[in-house]
């Protein structure tokens, strides 16, 4: 059990995550009401021990979970969004943004880091839903697209974990084109010979979906993640009818042809390893 | 009988006694020649007032006119020795996405491109200009046949979406647009992509990615339609007219927000008020942009169409 180990390590390190998970408090399963303290939940990549549920996290969580000892450094931190369309509905955009960075101290939808995952060096990019739903604007396209730069620069395979709703619609036009810049990008990766892994998470849907999301040498998700490109909602309403039961799920997309595998949490670090190691990038 | 969208009631008026005064020229009694001239000319005044004006949502609504022009009819009126292709060698053949081969002076371009139908039976047929994961790959496909034996491609966009149903999803058509934009973005002939009438979200894009993106004057662009735009951020489907603004999706918009190379000249009137002007400022938009890119090294465009795109967005550092 050595990723158990490594992974109590990181939680005890970073002194700032540290409030996120105080002792004491306990974890109550979204899916199946198991209650746990939040301790084990965090010990189990905040995967239910009873149902095998998948919590919804977020950057933080994911390169704690991937990078050795929770070591990494970030790149183009600091990057944030512009209003270039100075966009307003029943609010202004800018309100919307400055309420999310306070809201989840985060700058955009997406972190990109380097660092080591069990000793190979990678670079891995990770959405986060908590910023206006993991939406993609130009932040979350220039810094893949940077992202993909460093990777081909320093000849390191780029991981990238998708959670998203799709477009952000306040950037209209210049969010849309974030698909083509993303794809376009990981052509020259992919000329590069570097290996694009791509982890899908619940949700991605809409343009990460229909752009860097599907496009990866191997396309892994998460057990019962939504996957998509049309919202079921809309897919519904289309149909006139009930959708299936399981469509649009992780399974659903293994079945149908458009994922490698599924890979549950808690051995995704140990998995990427092999990946990595089949690829022959060190 | 014309179709008149509800700003132009002014030239709707005007036609109406234009066609009650040719009806009287038709018995022949009274001399009318007089009046049908005035008439006409009021026509013409008051249909570049206000077509000189228009705000974005009624730009979209020309877009949506009922006789504009679609892909297969500037395939047949601009180009010749047009040699429709079809299927996508996996599934099916998809009637929204339409393409082939075509000639416009004695160049042999691939077109591809989406195709609504003209009357309610072919609307249903051509599944409303809504493509499935089908009709992405066999544009794919096309493309690729197009870079086979050293072929230019233009693609025609005119879209309100990729179709969102569950087959569509069940045969992966985030993959299928994905797909295509990383196929396109390296494609080694000249891309051409024009947006002759609606050209929305993923839908679009997924036959957008090139070395011009060109959009006609009163075609729109965006990630999602006003009325969808409404809906979501405003919950309800009365600010289409403010969501359209906001989204700053027209022609002229687009350009400034240096997101498409050009803008195509429309008729006075839109497209559908002179189609042969209209084939003619494409195919005229085509072959320029045809002749700087044809000169160009394959490897040089490529890395131009890639740098374009990467420049795309704006994020403060
Ligand atoms: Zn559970």
């Amino acid at each position: 059990m050595s990723w158990f180990k490594r992974k109590m390590q990181g939680v005890s390190t970073p002194t700032k995550e540290k409030k996120e998970t105080p002792e004491g408090l306990w974890y109550k399963c979204r899916s199946c009401k198991n209650v746990m303290t939040s301790e084990d939940h965090v010990a189990h990549s905040w995967v239910c021990d009873k149902c095998g549920f998948h919590e919804r996290i977020g950057s933080i969580e994911y390169f704690r979970i991937l990078f050795d000892e929770n070591k990494f450094t970030e790149l183009n931190r600091n990057v944030s969004s512009g209003d270039p369309l100075v966009f307003e509905d029943t609010k202004k955009y800018t309100d919307r943004l400055a309420s999310s960075k306070k809201k989840t101290g985060l700058v955009d939808a997406v972190r990109t880091a380097t660092g080591k995952l069990e000793g190979h060096l990678v670079v891995i990019g990770c959405m986060d839903f908590n910023f206006i739903g993991g939406s993609m604007g130009s932040v979350v396209g220039e810094k893949i697209a940077r992202a993909i730069d460093y990777s081909i620069e320093n000849k390191r395979p780029f991981i990238l974990i998708s959670k998203s709703g799709g477009a952000r619609m306040m950037e209209a036009a210049f969010s849309l084109m974030q698909m083509a810049k993303t794809s376009a990008k990981l052509t020259l990766l992919a000329k590069a010979k570097l290996p694009f892994i791509s982890i899908l998470t619940d949700p991605t849907t809409g343009g990460v979906t229909a752009s860097f999301a599907m496009l990866g040498d191997i396309n892994i998700a998460e057990p019962g993640a939504l996957i998509g490109f049309a919202g079921p909602r809309v897919v519904k309403e289309t149909i006139g009818k009930d959708l299936p039961e399981g469509f649009q799920t992780s399974e659903f997309l293994l079945e149908h042809g458009f994922l490698d595998y599924i890979v549950e949490r808690n051995d995704l670090k140990s998995n990427l390893s092999i990946m990595l190691n089949h690829f022959q990038v060190k | 009988m014309a179709t008149f969208l509800d700003f132009e009631s002014p030239i709707a008026d005007l036609n109406e006694q234009l066609e009650k005064a040719l009806e009287i020229k038709a018995k022949g009694k009274v001399d009318v020649s007089e009046m049908i001239k005035d008439i006409e000319e009021k026509i013409s005044e008051t249909q570049k007032e206000i077509y000189s004006n228009l705000n974005p949502w009624q730009r979209v609504q020309v877009s949506r006119h009922p006789e504009r022009p679609y892909t297969m009819s500037y395939l047949k009126n601009m180009t010749t020795d047009f040699v429709e292709l079809h299927g996508d060698r996996n599934v099916n053949d998809d009637k929204a996405m339409i393409g082939g081969f075509a000639k416009i002076d004695g160049h042999s371009i691939m077109f591809i491109g989406q195709q609504k139908g003209e009357n309610t039976k072919m609307r249903q047929y051509r599944n409303f200009g809504m493509a499935n994961p089908e009709g992405y790959r066999k544009a794919l496909r096309l493309m690729k046949l197009a870079e086979k034996f050293n072929k230019p491609i233009v693609t025609l966009i005119d879209t309100p979406g990729a179709y969102p149903g569950l087959e569509a999803e069940e045969r992966g058509q985030g993959e299928a647009i994905a797909r295509n934009l990383f196929e396109m973005a390296q494609l080694k002939v000249p891309v051409i992509c024009i947006v002759i009438g609606e050209g929305a979200s993923g839908g679009a894009l997924g036959i957008g990615v090139g070395d011009r993106i060109l959009m006609l004057e009163n075609s729109w662009y965006s990630v999602i339609s006003p009325e969808n735009c409404s809906a979501i951020l405003w919950r309800n489907w009365e600010h289409k007219e403010q969501a359209a603004s906001a989204l700053k999706l027209t022609a002229e918009n687009m350009l400034e927000n240096k997101l498409i190379d050009g803008i195509i000249k429309e008729p006075v009137g839109g497209a559908h008020s002179n189609r042969e002007e209209m084939f003619e400022n494409v195919k005229k938009a085509i072959l320029s942009n045809l002749k700087e890119l044809i000169s160009m090294d394959a490897e040089k465009r490529i890395e131009e169409r890639i740098e374009k795109f990467s420049k795309m967005g704006v994020v403060e550092d």
